[in-house]
């Protein structure tokens, strides 16, 4: 792509040429803003934060600008502290798990069984609710799981669950991990999907002439060629739900907390420790990325 | 694969089960919208257009949605210039740290959003001393502006990162061959090329800004309301619940086309995933 008419004088050849003899000035003028932009606003305040994290609070709870260990020490050893920390961990896990429960037979079916002409019907159908507002879904959840209030309501019944199959979880952890799967199961489906329509039909047909029964096909052919995308999926499910306070705070009021409630609530009374308590998740978050780019998670999903 | 009749009755049991759960709660606030009595209990006791009445007569619902609607804008503006020019950047240059900026860029969104939310805010409300100036960002609909920029470049990046990555550099040394010059080549061949990336990247961009939540509260000003936030404010307010069912089933329906047209447009499996 060098040859380009020399004997051209007009303006945009001349700039053309300038840029293209000066590649550093044209990668400058293309990555200087965006980069420029992402390191004042994001890496910025994410130093900002850390710093905040070992700013001394005076006794009106002010921030001051003196260095102390004490908020850091408190957020790492505090016992409510790490069991908020650990509950956070297990609803997102439990969120994960139960994400790629659902998520692996739906794209093997949509991927693989249903008819060409439907596949890309059906993978829009799984991605819409995405568009459906994060809080409304939440409010959705929260008056479906609605449990009978007994004989002394003003009106007998319960929400949509108590009242097609007479059961609900209540406001719970239980009720909490379903919202979330439910939130962030299209980002599940999807990678998997991918993954899926990767796979030549032809190792499956393979697979089965060597005389390998299904499960057999499913554990040694098509697990293997999935795990990027299931880890890829699951930084989604993983990272969306651990962080998460509204959800929590929507579906059981302040009954069970997680470590972005924590966060919430001490951003009004101690914005030093609730800044040292944001560590948690971003060590949590670097350790499981680490984990999953292990697993191949970054490439080519 | 060969699978028996009932693997494969069983897998479709599973996807339509898979499709009701994410469909039921969409059509339980459908539903709800135009429920006779002022609760979320099930079934429905009658039905009445009052709800949609009322949200039309109240001015705080469609205050909060049209300053969601410039919020998005602007900040989907910012997002596709600096995408756009990233993403140029890393699909036609090698460089130094190119592999440190694509995970610089992708952060705001592996992070969990109280991280940005709490950073964001810590940030604004100091003042900042650069030496030379200083100034302070503070809190009103330019620091949710800032903020959600911020997270919806890399939306418009992923986007159009693919798309170049995907086309072929021999059109581009077709179109040198032919005389073209560089500003030619890319008004001509590369811009028609990432069009419709651009548009696809654009319309996600802005729905992920319209429908932010937790950066939002964090930056905003006191007298800022986007619909979100008037969402999570009146389920404070019992009375206003289902109005905002009302709101809920608007947006919905608004989103429906849109959404369409951004999976046109984007290859399914980059609108999201990227990369």
């Amino acid at each position: 792509m060098t040859m380009v008419a020399v004997g051209d004088r007009s303006a945009p050849a001349r700039v053309s040429r300038f840029l293209r003899r000066h590649r550093r000035f044209s990668l400058f003028v293309t990555l200087g803003g965006p980069v420029t932009w992402m390191m004042l606003v994001y890496v910025g305040s994410l130093l900002v934060l850390v710093a905040a994290a070992f700013f001394k609070v005076d006794s009106n709870s002010k921030v001051t600008t003196d260095f102390t260990t004490q908020n850091v020490v408190d957020a790492f050893t505090t016992g409510s502290f790490i069991q908020t920390v650990i509950r956070s961990v297990l609803i997102a896990l439990a969120v994960t798990v139960l994400c790629l429960a659902i998520a692996l037979p739906m794209a093997f079916y949509i991927a693989k069984i249903a008819k060409p002409r439907y596949r890309r019907g059906l993978i829009v159908a799984v991605l819409l609710p995405l568009w459906a507002g994060y809080l409304v879904k939440g409010y959705a959840w929260k008056s479906i799981f609605t449990p009978d209030a007994g004989k002394f309501a003003a009106r007998k019944g319960g929400g949509f669950l108590e009242a097609t199959i007479g059961w609900t979880p209540g406001f719970g952890k239980v009720a909490i991990v379903i919202t979330l799967a439910y939130l962030w199961l299209p980002y599940m489906v999807l990678p998997i999907y991918a993954g899926l329509e990767r796979l030549p039909p032809s190792y499956l047909d393979a697979a089965g002439d060597l005389g390998a029964r299904p499960f057999r096909t499913f554990r040694s052919v098509i697990m293997p060629i999935l795990i990027p995308s299931i880890a890829a999926g699951s930084i989604f499910t993983f990272s969306l739900s651990l962080g998460d306070y509204i959800t929590p705070r929507i579906i059981s009021g302040a009954k069970v907390q997680m470590i972005g409630n924590l966060i919430d609530q001490l951003q009004q009374q101690n914005q030093a420790l609730s800044a040292a308590l944001t560590l948690w998740p971003i060590a949590i978050i670097i350790v499981y990325l680490l984990g999953m780019s292990r697993l191949h998670a970054f490439e080519n999903v | 694969m060969r699978l028996s009749f009932l693997a494969r009755f069983g897998l479709r049991g599973i996807t339509l089960i898979g499709l009701a759960f994410l469909y039921v709660p969409l059509v339980v606030v459908v539903v709800l919208a135009f429920n006779k009595a002022d609760s979320t209990l099930w079934p429905p006791t009658g039905w009445t257009l009052d709800w949609w009445r009322q949200a039309w007569d109240t001015d705080a619902p469609k205050d909060a949605f049209v300053q969601s609607v410039q919020i998005a804008v602007v900040a989907t503006v910012i997002a596709l210039v600096l995408g756009t020019f990233a993403a140029f950047a890393m699909a036609r240059f090698s460089f130094f740290g190119k592999s440190t900026i694509s995970y610089l860029l992708v952060l705001p969104i592996a992070l969990p959003g109280i991280v940005t939310a709490v950073a964001l805010k810590n940030t604004f409300v100091r003042e900042i001393d650069l030496g030379l100036f200083s100034f302070k960002v503070g809190f009103g609909v330019h620091s949710i502006i800032i903020a959600h920029s911020t997270f919806c470049i890399v939306v418009t990046y992923n986007n159009v990162v693919a798309r170049l990555r995907r086309s072929s550099p021999n059109l581009l040394e077709a179109s040198a061959d032919l005389g073209a010059h560089g500003l030619r080549t890319f008004w001509s061949v590369t811009f028609p090329l990432v069009r419709s990336a651009l548009v696809a990247g654009g319309i996600l961009a802005f729905a992920l800004s319209f429908d932010e939540i937790v950066v939002t509260s964090f930056t905003a000003g006191p007298g800022d309301e986007t619909l979100p936030q008037w969402i999570l404010n009146s389920f404070g307010r019992s009375k206003a619940v289902p109005v905002t069912n009302v709101m809920a089933t608007v947006v919905m329906a608004l989103s429906i086309p849109l959404a369409w047209l951004a999976q046109r447009l984007s290859d399914t499996t980059e609108s999201i995933s990227g990369r």
